[in-house]
């Protein structure tokens, strides 16, 4: 119970702390789209590439907003020592880390899940090829936040750890990808997806029983 | 009521392969601080992070009633508070808001309203911390300790950017935790006015 009103509270502080900060809730949505928007202005008058090569658009673009936003997870706390105070909880870390982790998956993926329609629609997709695309980012945003935190905790100690971070975390999204634009790319040729789905799923709880534990370590291992 | 005793058994910190203290012994009981004192960089800091368990001893171990804090892990931050150099507190929120979040991770105690009232920040409740002064600030972070249920203090430095009065209010403070049968560990640079049967001193030299 107590560890439950704890968890709640680290979700509730941070969604808190993103709301009176909030460029740091519009910066990465605001990446996201303009990213999107430059592809057609670059190549020019091609409707009919630009609507095939709009789910990988989509989906670079995202992954990339993601990682912009990705180092707040836990410099600020690093930096002001409320992630001594955390780390000091009876609680354990892993799942305290995890509160971290679903908050910052909120403040940062679900804004542009809400934004994918609009865009996707932009770029001429169809509705069906445009529900996909959602399940598996859906699927897989969690699993960028996820990665994301062991990565951000093993460089919290060194300063300026951004270029650093992501060539740590870009390499580790990349199978995720693959089996994105897998299942968009079999959509869009009209072929069954649930295969590439049930591998995304697969990833999705892998990524979320496993991860927590080693990001609590590496958090530690920073605070030493 | 419950006795509590921290112990270090041959403790040692290396930095840089520059030996900052080793073969450290100490038993700390229910009802005493323990005042470690020093010259900058003589190793304080790390003593007292050592003892909160955020960094491990080179050498030897520490016992928390008798169990080595390793073993219990979580278990002993139930007990445990600590105030860093940094308060831990965070800018955009209200006083209030910090010490919830305090409360919420930990077993309340006194209600955040009086333990504002005990630091003499009452009327900060919705305060931005960013409006606060280094002391009030440092002030709020020891309400924060007031306000959940903790046996130890590991306190660093807490007189910094403190003025006259709030230093005898810390110190009064501290007097009245120890007096219930509970313990303070904490460094100062300060002449301090503690009640001197109860302290225990430790001087780190270079």
């Amino acid at each position: 119970m107590t560890l439950l009103i704890a968890f709640a509270a680290v979700i509730r502080r941070d969604v808190l702390l993103a709301y009176r900060h909030s460029s740091e809730l519009i910066n990465p949505l605001a990446f996201f789209v303009m990213v999107v928007t430059l592809f057609p202005l670059a190549l020019g008058a091609e409707p009919l590439l630009l609507k095939r090569i709009a789910p990988a658009i989509i989906w670079v673009a995202a992954l990339l907003a993601s990682l912009l936003s990705m180092e707040t997870l836990f410099k600020s706390d690093f930096e002001d020592g409320s992630l001594e105070l955390m780390v000091m909880t009876p609680h354990p870390l892993s799942l305290l880390v995890l509160a971290k982790v679903i908050a910052h998956w909120l403040l940062s993926s679900v804004p542009l899940l809400l934004m994918t329609p609009f865009i996707a629609t932009m770029l001429g997709m169809d509705t069906d090829v445009m529900m996909v695309l959602l399940t598996t980012l859906l699927l897989g945003m969690p699993v960028l936040s996820l990665i994301g935190a062991i990565a951000v905790a093993l460089t919290l100690g060194l300063g300026k750890g951004g270029a650093l971070l992501a060539v740590l975390v870009l390499p580790l999204y990349v199978p995720m990808l693959i089996f994105a634009s897998g299942a968009v790319d079999a959509a869009t040729s009209g072929l069954p997806v649930s295969g590439h789905l049930s591998m995304l799923s697969a990833i999705f709880f892998a990524t979320l029983t496993l991860t927590p534990l080693p990001t609590a370590v590496a958090l530690k291992m920073s605070l030493s | 009521m419950p006795e509590f005793i921290l112990e270090a058994r041959q403790i040692a910190c290396y930095r840089d392969e520059r030996t900052l203290f080793s073969c450290l012994n100490f038993h700390l009981h229910s009802g005493q601080i323990l005042l470690i004192e020093g010259v900058n960089g003589a190793g304080k800091t790390s003593l007292l992070r050592i003892l909160t368990g955020l960094r491990q001893p080179d050498e030897g171990e520490l016992f928390w009633n008798d169990e080595s804090i390793q073993d219990l892990a979580a278990a002993f931050y139930r007990d445990v508070a600590y105030i860093g150099h940094n308060n831990g507190l965070k800018d955009t929120l209200t006083a209030q808001e910090n010490l919830q979040y305090a409360q919420a991770l930990a077993v309340p105690t006194l209600s955040i309203d009086e333990a504002l009232q005990q630091v003499q920040l009452n009327g900060y409740q919705n305060t931005p911390v960013r409006y606060l002064s280094a002391g009030q600030r440092r002030r709020l972070a020891l309400a924060r300790l007031l306000c959940t249920h903790k046996t130890l203090w590991i306190l660093d430095e807490p007189y910094t950017s403190l003025d006259k009065s709030s230093i005898q209010m810390v110190e009064q403070l501290i007097a009245a935790h120890v007096k219930q049968g509970r313990m303070v560990v904490m460094t100062s640079h300060h002449e301090t006015h503690l009640p001197a049967p109860l302290v225990q001193k430790i001087e780190l030299r270079r």
